[in-house]
This record gives C-alpha cells, sequence and structure tokens, in this order.
C-alpha cells in the first residue's frame, strides 16, 4: 500500500557511529495528515531515526540513504538549509518535559523565539501569535501568563509549552520523541488528545516514537516495529496487530499484554498492618521569620496485608506512595498511627527496630543505581546479612548465596563477578536475590519493573510469580503502570493525594471502579487493542509478503 | 594511561627524586658562600648558574623542593583528614546541625581571601614552615570538606544507599563503606590539584618572607632575593620560577590525568 | 527579589559579625604584648602601664571588641600603635591603590577569559580549544608575582615601556592607571586561566542540556543557541568563581604591590606586621574581608539576576 508522493520519505537510512551500526537499511515514509509510530525497545534506533530526520544526528555519525520532505533532500543538505526547515516545516516534541526549557526564559519569549526565527514578524505581532498558539495548546494567558518560568509550570504545562514551539509555524511533520513517558498516567491522556487533534486540525504528518504499544495502538494508523536498528515489521496498525508476522512483533505484544501465573493463596492472617498513618515533611521556609509549616504526604492511611497476599499500590507521582514506602521499611519515623509486622512495630523508640527489619525486604526501581558498583555481587547481595543477630560464616554462607542466585535464575559462580558485568534484567534478579537472601516475610517491590523493557519485565514478573508459588512469598507491588499491577496482584491500592481511596480485589477494582479517582486513572490508562494474535485472520492482499 | 598522566607523573617524579636525592648528594654545597663567584651564568660548574651568594642553583632548588613538598603535601593532609569526615558527616546528615555548621563555616572561609589570612596567622604567630602549614592547611579543609559533601550527597540519593539502610546499617557505617571508596577517586584528583596550589601558596607566603626562614632554603624566597638582582642577572629570577611552574604543572597535569583516567566525569574544585 | 536581597543582606551582615571576632580573637591571642614591644626590653613597668592606657589596652577585651567594631561603622578605625596616627587615614590613601588593582586585575581577567572560553568550548576538541587548553594549563602553573617579575624584565627594563615600579598619584589619571597597568595584568593572567576553564566546561555542560536540542529543533543554528540559551545559563557557575577571584586578587594584590614597590594596602600590613602594630593589621584585615564579603553579595544578587529560580525560591 503506498501512498502517493509522501511527505516525508526514508529510503534505505543506515546510520553508524564509529563503526557500530546504529541503522541499517530503514526506509518509512509518512503522508500528510498520517499519524506512524515507531516502536521497538530501548536501543532499537527509533529516536536516532527521528534525529536523523530532523538532521540533528551526533557530529560523529555518518549516515548513508535518503530522507526527503516533500521531495527535498534534507540528509547531506547544508546546514543553513537544515536550519530553515527546522521549527519551520518540521517541529519536534521531546520526552523530558522538565529539562526541555530554557530555565532562564520565560515560556512567551522560547515560544515567540521560534516565530521571529522563521518569519520577519515584529515582536508584537509574534507575542501575539505565541499567545494563540499558547492557547490552542491549553495554556491561554489569562490562567498561564507568558511570562512564566518553566519552573512555575508541573510537567504536563511543560509539555505543551514545547508542542507550542513546535507547532507554533504549522509545521508539515511534527515529530514526537516519546512525549509522554515522563507524565502521568491521566496527563498522558491529556497530551495525546492534544497531539491527536493538533494533527487532524492541522492536517499535519505526526511521527510517534514510544515504546508502548499501548499507547499507539488506537492513535496510530500505521505503526514501524523496529528491533537492533532495523525495522522488522509495518503496516497498517489493525493489520500489523491481527497478523504480527514478523516473531518480534509478536514477543513484544505477548510480552505487553503479559499476565503472571499467581497461584491461589487462600489466608487470612495478618502479616503487615498499616493503621491510621500520617507522615509530615517540613516545607521549605518561605522567609526568614516565617513559622515551619508541614505538608502532611500521607494521610491517615490504614490497611492490612495478609501472609502469602499479593498486593499492588497504585497511583500518580507526588501522591505519597514512596514516602509510605519509606515509612514501612522502618526508614523514617511517622508522625501519627503504627506500622507493625507480625505484630511488632517497624519503628520503636526512634530506633528502626533491626528483627522486625529482617522480615522486610525492598527491591527498587533503577537497575543501575541500586548496587554499590565497587562490590562483588557476593558481598551485594549478602548485605541484609548485618541484620542477621548470628550472620552465616564460609560453607554455610556460600550456599546460602548460591541459593539465592539460583532462586532468581542466575548461577552460583557469578557471585564473583562485578554488578557492570551484568544487563538491566539480570541486575532486577540480583536485587531480588538481595531480598530473598534473609528469607523475608514480605518484600515491597518499588516500581520494581518501571525501568525494564517489555520482554525483560515480562520474564521479571513470572520469576515473582514463581517465587510466590514456590516460598509463599508476601509483598507489596508499588507502580504507577495499572496494567502491571493488574498482571501481578490479587488485591490493589488505590492512592491519591496522601490517601488510599479505594482498595479491593484487583478484578473487582479493574472491572468496577467506585471511586472516582480511580474511575478516570483506568479510563485514561491506554489499553492494548483486544486482536487475538493466533488467529491467522484475513490477510490484507495488498500487503507484500516480503 | 593517557599521555597527560604520563608527562605530569614524569614532571612531577623529577622533583620528588630531586627532593629526595638532595638528602643524600647535591652538586654543591647550599651552606658555602662564594663571593667571587655570584651571580655565574649557568655553565659546566654549575648546571643552572650561581645566585647572590655564589650557591649552586640546582643545589638550591633541590633542597627548596623538600621545603614546598613538604609544605603541600602536609596542607593537603590536614585538609584531606579534617575536610573528608566533615563533608561525610554533613551529608549523612543532611539539614542537622552539624551540616548548618560546616557550611555556614565553609561559606565564610570562602569569604575570607585566603592569603590574607595566611598572612594574618603568620603575622600572629611568627613567619615559618610550620605556621604556613597550618594557614594552607586551613584553607584546604572547606575545600574537601565541600567537595565530600556534595559527592557523597548525590550517592545518598541513589538506591543502593537505601538498599543498605534496609540492611540496618547505621549511616555512620554506610558513610565509610559505601560512600567513602566512591568518592575516593575524587578525592586523589582534588588532592593533587590542592597540592599544586599548596606549591603556589608556600612560594607565595615565602616570597613576601612569612614562609620557611632561612636557612631553609625555598623557592619563594629565592625569588624575593633575586629581585633586585633582575637586570643584573635574570636568570637568578627565572629558573626559580620555572621550578614552581613545572612542578605546578606537573601535578595539574597528573590531576587531570588521573581523572580522564579513573573517571572524566568527575567533578572537582578549582579556583 | 526584594525578599532575596534582604535575605543575602541578612546572611551578609552575619558574616561580617562572625568576621570581626575571628580577626578580633585571632590578633587578641597573638603572644607578646604591643607596649612591651613598643618600648623594647628595657623599660619600666610603669611607662608601659602609662602606654598600654594611652592605646587603650587596659579596658576590657570585649569593650575593646564593641569599641573596635562601633569605631569601624562610623570610619574610625582606631590609632596606630607605631604612628600615633588615625588609621582610617593610613588605609584610605593607600586603598585607593589596592582596591582600583583589584577591580583592574578582575576587568583584565574577565576579558580575557570570556572570549577564551566561548571559543574553546564551541570549537571543542578542534585546534582553537587544544590551543586555549594548553594556555590555561600553564596559566594557572604560573605564580603571579613571579610573572610579575617577568613584565618588570621585558617591558621595564628591556624595553623601557613602563616604569619599573612606584605610583604617581591619582593626580594624573592617565599615569595612574599606567602604572596599575603592569600589576593588574601580572594579577590578572593566572586568574584569567581558571576563568576561561570554568566558562568552557560551564558552556560545554550547558551545550549537551536538553533545552539546547529543543533550541536546535526550532530551527536555530549551533551558534545562536550557545548565544542565546547557552550563555546565560553557563554564567551561573562562572559567577561564583567570579566572586571568588575578587578574594584572590585582593590577596594577590598584596604581594604584587612588593614587586612593584607599590604604596597599597600591601606595603601597609607588612610594615604593620614587622613593627607589631595589631590594630593596623587587624584594620586592614577586617576591611579586606568587608570588600571580599560586599563583592560576593553583589555576585548573589547577580545570580538572582541571571536565574528566575532563585528569585521565586525565596
Amino acid at each position: 500500500m503506498t501512498q502517493a508522493p509522501a511527505l516525508l520519505e526514508i529510503s534505505n537510512l543506515s546510520v553508524e557511529i564509529r563503526g557500530k551500526h546504529i541503522l541499517r537499511d530503514v526506509s518509512l515514509s509518512i503522508g500528510a495528515g498520517e499519524i506512524v509510530a515507531l516502536t521497538g525497545e530501548s536501543g532499537s534506533g527509533k529516536s536516532m531515526t527521528a534525529f536523523a530526520t530532523m538532521g540533528l544526528l551526533p557530529q560523529i555519525a555518518s549516515a548513508r540513504g535518503g530522507i526527503a520532505l516533500s521531495g527535498e533532500p534534507l540528509l547531506g543538505q547544508s546546514e543553513k538549509r537544515l536550519c530553515e526547515i527546522r521549527g519551520e516545516q518540521i517541529g519536534m516534541i521531546f520526552q523530558e518535559p522538565m529539562t526541555a526549557l530554557n530555565p532562564v526564559q520565560t515560556i512567551g519569549r522560547q515560544v515567540t523565539e521560534t516565530i521571529r526565527i522563521h518569519t520577519a514578524m515584529p515582536q508584537n505581532k509574534a507575542e501575539q501569535r505565541a499567545a494563540e498558539v499558547l492557547t490552542r495548546v491549553g495554556l491561554p494567558p489569562d490562567a498561564v501568563p507568558l511570562g512564566r518560568y518553566p519552573h512555575e509550570l508541573s510537567g504536563g504545562q511543560r509539555q505543551r509549552v514545547v508542542i507550542a514551539m513546535a507547532i507554533a509555524l504549522r509545521p508539515a511533520l511534527l515529530i514526537a520523541d516519546e512525549p509522554t513517558t515522563a507524565l502521568d498516567v491521566t496527563t498522558q491522556a491529556q497530551i495525546l488528545d492534544l497531539l491527536q487533534k493538533l494533527v487532524r486540525e492541522d492536517g499535519m504528518a505526526l511521527m510517534m516514537i514510544t515504546h508502548d504499544l499501548a499507547v499507539v495502538s488506537d492513535m496510530a494508523d500505521r505503526i514501524a516495529v523496529m528491533n537492533n536498528g532495523e525495522i522488522v515489521e509495518q503496516g497498517p496498525t489493525r493489520t500489523l496487530f491481527s497478523e504480527m508476522r514478523h516473531p518480534y512483533t509478536r514477543a513484544l505484544f505477548e510480552a505487553s499484554t503479559h499476565k503472571a501465573d499467581l497461584a491461589e493463596v487462600d489466608t487470612d492472617e495478618t502479616l503487615l498492618s498499616v493503621h491510621g498513618v500520617s507522615r509530615d515533611y517540613p516545607v521549605r521556609r518561605t522567609g526568614l521569620f516565617t513559622p515551619k509549616r508541614m505538608f502532611r504526604a500521607v494521610k491517615s492511611v490504614s490497611f492490612d496485608i495478609n501472609r502469602g497476599e499479593r498486593v499492588g499500590l497504585v497511583g500518580e507521582s507526588g501522591c505519597g506512595k514512596s514516602t509510605l514506602t519509606r515509612a514501612i521499611l522502618g526508614l523514617e519515623p511517622v508522625q501519627e498511627g503504627t506500622i507493625t509486622l507480625d505484630g511488632q512495630p517497624v519503628f520503636s523508640q526512634g530506633h528502626p527496630d533491626l528483627s522486625v527489619r529482617r522480615k522486610i525486604q525492598v527491591v527498587f526501581q533503577d537497575p543501575y543505581g541500586s548496587f554499590n558498583p565497587r562490590h562483588r555481587v557476593e558481598r551485594l547481595i549478602t548485605e541484609p546479612f548485618y541484620l542477621l543477630d548470628s550472620p552465616p560464616n564460609g560453607a554455610e554462607r556460600e550456599r546460602a548465596v548460591a541459593e539465592a542466585l539460583e532462586a532468581v535464575g542466575l548461577n552460583a559462580t557469578d557471585a564473583d563477578k562485578y554488578i557492570h558485568a551484568f544487563s538491566g534484567g539480570q541486575r532486577q534478579r540480583i536485587a531480588i536475590a538481595r531480598a530473598l537472601i534473609i528469607k523475608p516475610e514480605i518484600i515491597v517491590f518499588d516500581e520494581a519493573v518501571s525501568a525494564l523493557d517489555v520482554r525483560v519485565r515480562a520474564q521479571i514478573l513470572d520469576l515473582m510469580a514463581q517465587l510466590s508459588r514456590d516460598y509463599g512469598l508476601t509483598y507489596l507491588f508499588i507502580s504507577h503502570d495499572l496494567s502491571v499491577v493488574r498482571s501481578i496482584t490479587d488485591r490493589v491500592l488505590v492512592m491519591q493525594a496522601g490517601e488510599i481511596v479505594e482498595q479491593g480485589e484487583t478484578e473487582q477494582i479493574f472491572e468496577n471502579p467506585a471511586h472516582p479517582y480511580t474511575q478516570s486513572l483506568i479510563a485514561a490508562a491506554p489499553q492494548m487493542p483486544n486482536y487475538d494474535p493466533t488467529s491467522k485472520g484475513d490477510r490484507d492482499a495488498s500487503s507484500n509478503p516480503n | 594511561m593517557n599521555r597527560t598522566l604520563i608527562l605530569g607523573g614524569m614532571l612531577t617524579g623529577l622533583f620528588v627524586l630531586g627532593a629526595v636525592l638532595s638528602f643524600f648528594w647535591t652538586p654543591g654545597d647550599v651552606q658555602a658562600m662564594n663571593i667571587a663567584g655570584r651571580l655565574k651564568p649557568p655553565s659546566a660548574d654549575h648546571f643552572l648558574g650561581t645566585d647572590h651568594f655564589g650557591r649552586d642553583i640546582l643545589s638550591m632548588i633541590m633542597v627548596g623542593a623538600r621545603t614546598s613538598i613538604a609544605v603541600a603535601l602536609v596542607a593537603v593532609g590536614i585538609g584531606m583528614g579534617l575536610g573528608v569526615p566533615l563533608g561525610l558527616a554533613a551529608a549523612a546528615w543532611r539539614g542537622g546541625w552539624l551540616d548548618e555548621i560546616i557550611s555556614r563555616m565553609n561559606d565564610l572561609i570562602f569569604a575570607f581571601p585566603s592569603l590574607v589570612i595566611a598572612i594574618l596567622i603568620t603575622a600572629v604567630f611568627g613567619a615559618g614552615a610550620i605556621n604556613a602549614i597550618i594557614a594552607i592547611g586551613i584553607f584546604n579543609i572547606p575545600v574537601f570538606a565541600r567537595l565530600t559533601r556534595g559527592a557523597a550527597l548525590s550517592y545518598w540519593s541513589r538506591e543502593f544507599i537505601l538498599a543498605a539502610r534496609v540492611a540496618g546499617k547505621g549511616r555512620a557505617r554506610i558513610s565509610v563503606e559505601h560512600i567513602l571508596p566512591n568518592v575516593t577517586n575524587l578525592l586523589i584528583v582534588q588532592g593533587t590539584i590542592q597540592f599544586s596550589l599548596g606549591i603556589l601558596a608556600e612560594a607565595g607566603l615565602s616570597y613576601v618572607g612569612l614562609g620557611a626562614q632561612p636557612p631553609i632554603p625555598s623557592w619563594g624566597r629565592m625569588l624575593a632575593d633575586a629581585q633586585t638582582m633582575v637586570a643584573l642577572a635574570p636568570h637568578v629570577a627565572i629558573i626559580p620560577g620555572l621550578a614552581i611552574v613545572l612542578m605546578v604543572l606537573g601535578l595539574n597535569l597528573l590531576g587531570d590525568g588521573l581523572r580522564d583516567h579513573l573517571d572524566p566525569r568527575l567533578r572537582v574544585i578549582r579556583t | 527579589m526584594l525578599r532575596y536581597a534582604l535575605k543575602r543582606l541578612t546572611s551578609l551582615a552575619v558574616s561580617l559579625l562572625i568576621a570581626s571576632v575571628v580577626i578580633f580573637v585571632v590578633v587578641e591571642i597573638a603572644p607578646g604584648d604591643p607596649a612591651s614591644f613598643m618600648l623594647g626590653i628595657n623599660a619600666q613597668p610603669d611607662t608601659i602601664a602609662a602606654l598600654r592606657a594611652e592605646l587603650g589596652l587596659d579596658v576590657p577585651k570585649f569593650q575593646r571588641y564593641l569599641d573596635w567594631v562601633g569605631g569601624m561603622l562610623v570610619g574610625d578605625f582606631g590609632t596606630s600603635y607605631t604612628y600615633r596616627t588615625e588609621v582610617s587615614g593610613m588605609i584610605a590613601d593607600r586603598l585607593w591603590i589596592s582596591l582600583p588593582l583589584a577591580i583592574y586585575a578582575l576587568m583584565i581577567s574577565t576579558l580575557i577569559a570570556f572570549p577564551a572560553g566561548i571559543i574553546a568550548a564551541s570549537r571543542r576538541g578542534r585546534p582553537a580549544d587544544i590551543g586555549v587548553m594548553g594556555a590555561t594549563q600553564l596559566g594557572v602553573a604560573i605564580p603571579n608575582f613571579w610573572f610579575a617579575m617577568l613584565l618588570v624584565l621585558l617591558f621595564a627594563i628591556k624595553l623601557r615601556w613602563f616604569s619599573a615600579g612606584g605610583f604617581p598619584g591619582w593626580e594624573s589619571p592617565a599615569e595612574a592607571i599606567k602604572a596599575l597597568t603592569l600589576p593588574a595584568i601580572a594579577l590578572a593572567l593566572p586568574q584569567a586561566a581558571i576563568l576561561a576553564r570554568v566558562m568552557r566546561s560551564s558552556l560545554i555542560d550547558i551545550l549537551g542540556e536538553d533545552f539546547i536540542r529543543t533550541a536546535r529543533a526550532k530551527g536555530l543554528s549551533r551558534r545562536q543557541a550557545l548565544w542565546r540559551h547557552g550563555l546565560r545559563n553557563a554564567l551561573i557557575p562562572v559567577l561564583t568563581i567570579i566572586g571568588l577571584q575578587f578574594s584572590f586578587l585582593i590577596a594577590g594584590a598584596i604581594i604584587i604591590e612588593q614587586v612593584f614597590f607599590l604604596p597599597g594596602l600591601g606595603r601597609l600590613i607588612f610594615q604593620a606586621i614587622t613593627q607589631r602594630d595589631l590594630i593596623v593589621v587587624e584594620s586592614v584585615v577586617m576591611l579586606l574581608v568587608f570588600a571580599v564579603i560586599i563583592v560576593n553579595f553583589m555576585v548573589d544578587l547577580a545570580y538572582a539576576a541571571v536565574d528566575p529560580r532563585l528569585r521565586a525560591r525565596t
């Protein structure tokens, strides 16, 4: 299915950096008004394709092949001409709205700059135009004046400013590089709606880069799946999802919809009890003589976790879930209420109780920051032995290390390696081994799979399910990602602004959310399409088998 | 190994070697005066010429290196010995009273013109090598404290530290076990830089007569003595200065080379 | 912004207070009594006592501290032990050499460092950068007083463009500035080397920031992105160093004055030290600290002008 003269035509694009192939024979075309998604795991080359199109490849990169916009070649084009094209004919949106704006310039000035650099419009006219564009992206000047600085806006608002800068001159092509990855799910939904609206209104072409198949499944006209610098499969969204010719596409899809196989548990013995817990933080003083004020990050939270239960805690950033986690781990005192584990308080008389602490362990989000780079795996995973009165020695210790490593699917011989020898997924396995080694009663998984690619994520979720089966492990799974929580928990707690607004059986909550906040969260979460990947379906006759 | 590191190491090594050698042998006697052979330009007899008392300049440089190195080394030791624990503690109990006091003191000491205070100290307690060491060492304390605190704080927010806390380890233990090994590279590089600044500071103090006192030879005083003879015998002023430049350059190259070798992203304090 | 300024002003006052206490205490615990020193070892106890009374040394220490600080607030720095004249008068003449010298040097240093740092950063890894970095590596290693001697040797003794030292006074500003030029260059070059390095690394950091990429995506050229978005952000760490450098320049001025025989504060303080004229030492040091703290206060205000996040945070 070839659309007559496409707006953007990428043909056989290859990029090398220091002899390493980053892109290989990438061919892709995007027509006016079309939304094409470029998806794949990290390092697949999707962002590099975008930067090649913008002519913003790193200077050490060398590119071959062709990129043409409305017939005009971009690759090998003079820098002067590329500057004219960027911002006027191609706009770009980035992943990190917090750092994408110049912190020392007002948003009005930054939007105006796009206009002034490409047109001869006088300052006041350009400002007026900037105000119109900002209104269009949902930041009317009477609510958000042009004189605001980026630090005065929320992440979602900043992303809107970036969008305004990109679309100010109604470019023919808009490139969005993971535009919602750094945003909360409700903000993500709003930004995606905005992008679709702008594309439809202006007849813009949109190149949407994302790792999240669910995000693009109901928005893209066509999808290209990338792996290792190559496009392994591309086609209209519906066809692609129903056919999935390439095994990689199928693997991605399956991993994205992966549901771990949780064994049935049936207990009513309370293990962790959180009762009326509140947690206050001092707010930065506004003046030298103003009294200290406190911010209540967690407000009278109560819940129980039974032995063997797998409980999820969901909420958007800043809802207080990290603060609550630290209180449960006994790292910080609470101002009100009690947290008990197996009947004993986790924090008593101003000191964390080690005998209680050894019953709870944690796995963190960042596989790269979770380990001291200067220690060997053996030393890393035995750190919790510090909690024991008589930690195992010699052969007994070696046996414990080997056992923990094998339990998470690694080899006992890995104990002598340093952490940099392991991939992100392996590191999370080591983190789980570290948590398991003292056989805790409960493990807290704090966004433990959020930094992983989908296929690795699915493996780690399987591992968790298996540990729960083999050891009767109890866990609290904290995440912002609703679909993952749904796949790995029996019960779920929904947290908003420091409060648990709803809790209940996972399926019950997802099928029938009672609280409006839960409803909005679930409505905003992108859904994977319900195409049956195994059915062969009616093959699109026009698609080329090669 | 990179070229900067090798060049810096060789330059520094040359001076250290000369200083060590001077304990056993020098080309000439640094005490013996020879008025007849004074202010002689470099020759076969006196490789770097003679000074206004007819002493062999090469020998003076070798013995002077001892003073420079000793003063700078001990001053860095003072700065590290006190600054690093303070910085670690300030980061471990961030926002606590200790952190507050240390930050205040840091700000204050940075606000004082260091040389002026060094002059004040040596003026009040008398000129000499020991007081020069103390005066220079005091200003190394906040440098190391601030550097250590900043680097340590960036580690305190990392998850492996949180994991250690979950393992029940106290802040002091974590500082020693986890933070210190991770900031060592930074401390080595900063130590090299402070060493070179110490050499410069010692030369400055000796030049104004507040450093090591005669008969201990020092590069700064050699320059002070040479000042009135610049027109007569330029080499007397140029050579000790070159010694300072080469030694400091060597140390700075060594520091840069070490940084590139250990971790190019290390952030050192340069003032 | 006003609140920010007030807050910085408060901390300025606190710094000055602590500095004055520290200086007073250090000078107080100095071994040796000025009065006995001035009268020599053969002096009679009653003559010493009389002199102590005359110098105001018999008053309790705390009272003396208050008198000293109170006096300074109204411009009265006390009376020199040695010369029996007003310290304020002695300082005033000399201040008009040391302070202009430091400011002159700061200007030269900034004027050299900014372009050098910007050129090096924007041509990173290319010959211009390597040249600038090599020069700064050398500049950092040169002791300023030795550099001063070399300047004298070349420009005063060999070429005879400048005089080797001395100061003609401000009656003829052109002559005065000429007399301060070699000392200022000697002071400024090593500092310029440091400042250029800071400017370069700060700019390189900023050029790697996401918002520079955003600016490029808007259609700004590399150069435009550097000037419009890079420079102002890069200035924040550079300002810190400028503030610190002033303190080095003030101190450096004291030494450089020795090389050029300039009758500035440096000469005064060294004379006072040899004569144990502690009131002069005390007051000159306090004055220098005061100048440095004021400059740092101005740097703080400049921060707020550059960075809107600071203005908001108060």
